[in-house]
């Protein structure tokens, strides 16, 4: 291997490094940004896990409307009204304000498809703004009927927020 | 033997058993009597020998909002036939509902809805839902999320052809 050939070599290894780094780089930034915009989700099996046993429960908050809430809720969950109205964001700030901001809130809602919910995202963005750092949302596909009632899972009725 | 008496036993019942099978599917759609957005009563039963459409929304409801305008057109296309929309709102807040009537331009009563209603309609755990009721006051069919409308007229001519249908128009 003459002169020619090493120098080649090693502009080539150099290419590969540098493309190796960007793309690295780009993929934690990726990283970074789906963590800062994309709320975390919670499944309703892994919540019933949760209300099943000892650990502590997050404060769940249902940001939904209220004869949804009426007909059936997650017992203990507290209703604020919808996060899509200003109403429902002044009573979530009043609810939590007094709060430590690691205090872990658990949002739902279910009054639509997933991708159609005006309310969970609004609210989740209040409690970020608010500085709370231990907020989760809990994934409901369809709705509250298709993806928590009918799966079987307990529910309360009524203006309280009930026990499991 | 024993098949041959299963058989005149199934023969027997049969028409007991369609009979009973068409009056759990098609249900008497449970009477209600609420106030307007004008403040007025309406019954549901005052709608006997028309179809109606009920629909269960709330303003904020996205898949709703898409289907008031399409709503609207279909109570202009069918009133004459003895077609009548009711809205049944979810909302938590009245004036809102106001507000979107006057701007949607909606040409059918809307009322306040409320849980009780909700649970003797089986159950509103989502939104939007609509039942299409026939003429003898049953329920044709449930349907939850937004509906393809050309699915709702392939349902709707059916039972507006029903000799039973008045086709009368109301006031609203």
């Amino acid at each position: 291997m003459d002169l020619m050939d090493l120098s080649k070599a090693f502009k080539w290894i150099v290419v590969m490094l540098l493309a190796c780094f960007v793309s690295i780089d780009a993929g934690a930034r990726n990283l970074e940004e789906q963590s800062t915009t994309d709320p975390p989700l919670m499944q309703p099996a892994d919540l019933m896990r949760i209300l099943k046993s000892d650990r502590p429960k997050p404060l769940i908050i249902q940001t939904g409307f209220h004869v949804l809430y009426v007909q059936a809720h997650i017992p203990g969950s507290e209703y604020i009204g919808p996060g899509s109205k200003a109403d429902g964001i002044r009573q979530l700030h009043q609810r939590v304000d007094g709060l430590p901001r690691t205090q872990s809130i658990l949002l739902y809602c279910g009054c639509c498809p997933w991708n159609r919910c005006p309310n969970v995202n609004p609210a989740y963005q209040e409690l970020r703004t608010m500085g709370f750092t231990n907020v989760e949302l809990l994934y409901i596909a369809e709705n509250f009927g298709k993806d928590w009632v009918e799966k079987g899972y307990p529910v309360a009725r009524g203006d309280e927020p009930g026990t499991i | 033997m024993l098949t041959v008496l299963i058989s005149a036993f199934a023969l027997a019942l049969g028409p007991h058993l369609t009979a009973l099978n068409a009056t759990e599917r098609h249900p008497l759609a449970p009477e209600f009597s609420l106030a307007d957005l004008r403040g007025q009563k309406l019954d549901l039963a005052a709608f006997r020998g028309h179809v109606v459409l009920l629909d269960f929304w709330a303003t904020w409801c996205a898949p709703c909002r898409n289907e008031i305008p399409r709503f609207v057109e279909l109570q202009n296309k069918y009133r004459d036939r003895g077609f009548q929309i009711i809205g049944v709102s979810l909302d938590d807040d009245a004036k809102a509902v106001r507000d979107f009537y006057a701007q949607f331009k909606m040409n059918y009563p809307v009322i306040i809805g409320n849980a009780d209603l909700a649970e003797r309609y089986g159950g509103i755990l989502g939104l939007p839902v609509m039942f299409l009721i026939d003429c003898d006051g049953r329920i044709d069919s449930r349907h939850d999320g937004e509906t393809d409308i050309a699915l709702i007229e392939k349902e709707l001519e059916p039972l507006l052809k029903a000799g039973r249908c008045v086709g009368k128009r109301h006031g609203h």
